[in-house]
Order: C-alpha cells, then sequence, then structure tokens
C-alpha cells in the first residue's frame, strides 16, 4: 500500500466575482511528502494556499485532510486539525516579544501548551531556526529574514501535520537562501508534510518530491521538479507571463 | 505571584483600603467626589478590558448602565433590592452576549456606531413601554442604601474588576485577546475562535456596566430613562480609559481621578457647554497622549532605568 494521503484536494474553485483565481484544482500530497506548488505571478498558488488553510471559503469542490472534509470549516478549526501556515508577507505580532510571537502557535491550536512546556518549546523551536539569541527582543530590532524565521518557528509550534509555507524563501539574498533551503530540508528529514510555494528554481529542486504548476487558476502540470521544469506548457507559461 | 504582582496587589488594597475612609471624613463634597470617581474607575476599567487589546471602540456603556438603572427602577416594588442587582446582572450578560454575537463580526467602524445606537434604541424601547403601559416617564427608587454604602460596594466591585483583569491578563485568554489585537489573521490561524474571546470580554464589560447602574440606582431615587441611558456616560467612559491608558488594568484609574475633578470643575464653571468641553477634551486625549498616561509613565520610567 502507498503512504496515506495526507492532503487530497478535489475540484478546488475559488472565484472573486468573474476572476476564477482557482480553477478545477485537484490534487494529492502524501504523508511525509514535500510538494512544490509553482507557477507565474498571478497563478493562484496562494489563494490555493488560503483555500487550504480557511483563510478563504472554497466556492466550489473539496478539501480533504487525513480523510476528514476541512473545506467549508473556519481557519481556526482547521489550524487545530494540524495545519499551519507561513503568509507570503510576513505577520508579525509587533507589540509582542519574539518569543511571545513563537507561542502563539502552540497554545490554541494542533497543540495545546501553557506555561513552562510552552516556554520551553517555543525557546527550542528558536534554537532549530537560528534564533536562540533573540528569545527576549522586540520584533521591531529583527531584520527581514529574521521575522520570516520567528514565523516558521510559529507555524512549527503546533506539531502540524501539514505545513504551508508560501514563499518562505522569498527576498533572501543568496547566503540566507541557503540557510534557508537547509532549514526546510531539516524539517522534510524529520519527515514533515509540506507545500512549498516558490519562485526559486533551485530551491524547487533541491526541496521538492514533486511539483503541481498553475497557470491562469489551473492545473498545468504535475510530476517530479524535473519533469514539470522541462514541460513544454510550463516553459510557454513562464515565459509568456515575462513578455505580458 | 511573581514579586511585582504581590507587590502591586498589596498597593491595590493599601489603595483601596484608604479609600474606604472617605466616607467617614463626612465631607459631602468628597464622598460625592468619591461615588462619581469609583463610579468610573469601575466602568473605564472593565471597558478597558475588552476595548484595551481589540481595539474596539464600544459606545455601549450607558446602554448596560441604564439597563441596570431600570431594572432597579422596575423591580424595586416586587423583590429585595440584591435579587435586582443579580437579576440586572443577568440581563445585562445575556444583551451584551446577544449584542457581541450580533456586531463582532462587523468592523470597527460599524461597531462604534452601533453600540452608539444601542443606549438610544434600548431608551426609546423604555419609554415606549412606559407610554403604552400608561405609567409616568420616571420611577421612584426609595431604599434605606446611604451614599457611604454605594461607594463602598462601588469600591467592593472595582476590587473585583481588577482581580478578574488581572485573571484574564495571566489567562490563555488574554494572550488571546493580544494576539488578536495585534493581527487577527495570525490568531485564527493560530486556532483562535476570535468571535468567543471577543464576546467574552464584551459580555464581562457589559455585566459589570450594568451592575453599577444598579448599584446607583438608589442614589438618584428616581429615575428617568433620559438620566439612565445617557450617551455622555458612555463618551466620558472612552476618554477617562484612553486617558489614563487602556493597554494596562491600572491604567483607566490613572485617568478617571484627574479627569473627574477637572470636570467637576469645568461643569461647575461652564454648565451649558459640558458636550463642547466633552469633545475638547475628547481631542486633547487623543492628539496629545495617544498611549495615555500608562503609556507616558512607562515612557519615563523605562528612560531612568535605561540610565542606572
Ligand atoms: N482577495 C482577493 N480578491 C480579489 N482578487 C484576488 C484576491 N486574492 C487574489 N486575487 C486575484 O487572484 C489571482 C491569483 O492571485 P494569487 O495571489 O493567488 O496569485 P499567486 O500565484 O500567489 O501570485 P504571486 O506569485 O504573485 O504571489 C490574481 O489575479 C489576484 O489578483
Ligand atoms: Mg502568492
Amino acid at each position: 500500500m502507498a503512504a496515506r494521503s495526507a492532503l487530497s484536494v478535489k475540484n478546488a474553485t475559488k472565484n472573486f466575482g468573474g476572476l476564477i483565481a482557482v480553477n478545477q484544482m485537484s490534487f494529492d500530497i502524501e504523508e511525509h511528502e514535500v510538494l512544490g506548488l509553482i507557477g507565474p505571478n498571478g497563478s493562484g498558488k496562494t489563494t490555493m494556499m488560503n483555500l487550504i488553510s480557511g483563510a478563504l471559503r472554497i466556492s466550489s469542490g473539496h478539501i480533504q485532510l487525513f480523510g476528514h472534509v476541512i473545506s467549508g470549516q473556519s481557519a481556526s478549526q482547521i489550524s487545530r486539525l494540524g495545519v499551519a501556515r507561513t503568509f507570503q508577507l510576513v505577520r508579525m505580532l509587533n507589540s509582542m516579544t519574539v518569543l511571545e510571537n513563537v507561542e502563539a502557535g502552540g497554545v490554541f491550536g494542533h497543540r495545546k501548551l501553557w506555561g513552562g512546556s510552552l516556554q520551553m518549546q517555543a525557546v527550542e523551536m528558536l534554537e532549530k531556526v537560528g534564533m536562540g539569541d533573540a528569545v527576549y527582543s522586540p520584533i521591531s530590532a529583527l531584520t527581514y529574514i529574521d521575522q520570516k524565521r520567528v514565523e516558521l518557528a510559529r507555524a512549527l509550534m503546533s506539531d502540524p501535520r501539514l505545513l504551508l509555507l508560501d514563499e518562505w524563501l522569498a527576498g533572501l539574498n543568496p547566503s540566507e537562501l541557503q540557510i534557508g533551503i537547509d532549514l526546510v530540508n531539516s524539517l522534510r528529514e524529520e519527515g514533515r508534510t509540506i507545500i512549498v510555494v516558490e519562485h526559486v528554481m533551485d530551491a524547487i529542486r533541491s526541496l521538492c518530491d514533486r511539483c503541481v504548476v498553475m497557470n491562469s487558476g489551473y492545473k498545468i502540470a504535475e510530476g517530479t521538479p524535473a519533469e514539470v521544469l522541462a514541460d513544454e506548457e510550463v516553459i510557454r507559461a513562464y515565459l509568456g507571463d515575462d513578455h505580458a | 505571584m511573581t514579586r511585582t504582582e504581590i507587590r502591586n496587589f498589596l498597593i491595590t488594597i493599601v489603595l483601596f483600603a484608604l479609600a474606604a475612609l472617605i466616607p467617614l471624613s463626612d465631607s459631602g463634597f468628597w464622598l460625592s467626589m468619591g461615588i462619581t470617581i469609583a463610579t468610573y474607575m469601575v466602568l473605564s476599567t472593565s471597558w478597558a478590558l475588552f476595548s484595551g487589546p481589540t481595539h474596539y471602540i464600544s459606545l455601549a456603556t450607558g446602554a448596560f448602565y441604564g439597563i441596570g438603572m431600570f431594572t432597579v427602577g422596575v423591580g424595586i416594588e416586587l423583590l429585595p433590592y440584591w435579587v435586582l442587582v443579580v437579576v440586572a446582572a443577568v440581563i445585562g450578560a445575556v444583551v451584551a452576549a446577544l449584542v457581541g454575537l450580533a456586531t463582532l463580526r462587523l468592523s470597527g467602524v460599524y461597531f462604534v456606531i452601533f453600540t452608539l445606537g444601542l443606549a438610544e434604541l434600548i431608551r426609546q424601547i423604555v419609554t415606549w413601554v412606559q407610554t403604552t403601559m400608561g405609567s409616568s416617564s420616571g420611577l421612584y427608587v426609595l431604599t434605606n442604601i446611604t451614599e457611604p454604602i454605594i461607594f463602598w460596594e462601588l469600591l467592593i466591585l472595582g476590587i473585583i474588576v481588577y482581580f478578574i483583569g488581572w485573571w484574564i491578563n495571566r489567562s490563555r485568554l488574554g494572550f488571546a485577546l493580544r494576539i488578536i489585537g495585534n493581527d487577527e489573521v495570525v490568531a485564527v490561524h493560530s486556532g483562535i475562535n476570535t468571535a468567543a474571546a471577543k464576546i467574552i470580554l464584551f459580555v464581562v464589560s457589559g455585566t459589570v456596566a450594568t451592575i453599577v447602574g444598579a448599584l446607583l440606582a438608589p442614589r438618584l431615587s428616581y429615575i428617568e430613562s433620559s438620566i439612565a441611558f445617557s450617551p455622555m456616560l458612555s463618551f466620558i467612559v472612552v476618554i477617562t480609559a484612553l486617558l489614563g491608558g487602556a493597554q494596562r488594568l491600572w491604567g483607566p484609574i490613572v485617568g478617571v481621578i484627574p479627569f473627574m475633578l477637572v470636570w467637576d470643575f469645568l461643569t461647575a464653571t461652564f454648565p451649558n457647554q459640558t458636550t463642547l468641553m466633552l469633545g475638547i477634551c475628547f481631542l486633547l486625549v487623543v492628539y496629545a497622549i495617544p498611549n495615555g498616561f500608562a503609556g507616558l509613565i512607562e515612557k519615563y520610567s523605562h528612560r531612568l532605568r535605561g540610565r542606572t
């Protein structure tokens, strides 16, 4: 038997008025798999992530997490079932310390820690993402990559069964990028199930077991990174977009 | 409890004990001022429990206060007074829960307007009921409850509110509210039921305001809807809480005391321009001290500590 399906998306569709941002998308992720969700700008990747995390309500179709229908549930319910995410535009709790920003992920969601065990876990997560020195810093003291690390630590606090990373590597310089890729790779080695949305092709090649390619809301290809990046329609979608 | 918590707890107890001596001083002015300050201390502190972390500006305080007064006014011939206080609290809690369910999904501006309208709506309903039932426009509340007793009752309620606030701050609920106040999207994606958290806090503050109204009813002896459901009260609560600082439990009281002393002088000197005065105070607070006295105090104490 194949590995368990962690997430199963069937004909997911989202329209904003007349614009169909996600159109009849179907794909599956197995447990422990790292799936790349790629496509040109505006192709609907973030919208797809928003449908999975419950940030947006699906227009039609459905999504299952470990056999359990999650489409139609609220974002907070879905987070309690074990989906955690980072955001394309990093979201920090600015009036709180780094530690509290991380703790926020471990109290109300898939894991419900409090008190000493919460703090211990949060410090551990911060060390894991390389932020062990900044535990009590205010958010204003952090650089962009550090904020991204804090956000990842917050997502990991819930011990998610599915982790969604929306352009988590975007905006990093080459040396930071390598650190970032190594970090995501360490999560993959832990056996985490992850969907990564990325534009950085090197990252996709080195991180993803499989890729789903979107264009204008549709799925246009699916397969290993090498396969999809050689696919004619994929190349056309990227080049066409560059000329648009 | 941490060392600072124990220190703050002791300071609070001492201050309340000192305040409790005021009625013994035999001064009518200070007792009356004490009741006013205690009233707004309780109202503003409980208002800030909800509005401080969520940033929702509620102008519904007057509505709940009025409900408390009228419950006592209507029931005083039928039930013992202390039972009425409990009945009022229950009614206030139910109304707050319903209003919360209906409005807390609204964005901030709609919420402000709705809560402002609420006091007027309830006042109109009360007036309508009174005219259709053919009763007079006011209600007599004649009890043997004296002003010192009312003052002590308010102080006890104040202690209870501080205790609730302290407890919320260190609980998961308080943590959830701080996250909501920072970023609601992060809050829902962390598993927080934001609607439930906001409604719980709105119910707490609405219930407290209702109890305050019920406690003050005997002081007026004759209750009219225009006095019970005064929008002025809601605005003063907001101003004093912002003046003191809504982000800290001890913030509102720091605003209430100086504001009420100045306000008493202003209303005595310019009795016909109170609304104008209120508007000016509001603008001054928002522009000159956006984080309130609490914000200023913390800023300077940080600086002092930073130097040593
Ligand atoms: N809340 C919204 N309301 C209306 N239109 C939206 C909304 N969110 C996204 N869209 C539109 O849906 C389409 C897909 O957007 P989406 O953000 O999902 O793309 P993306 O693949 O993540 O792009 P990028 O690589 O630039 O992040 C775009 O045309 C966008 O303008
Ligand atoms: Mg995007």
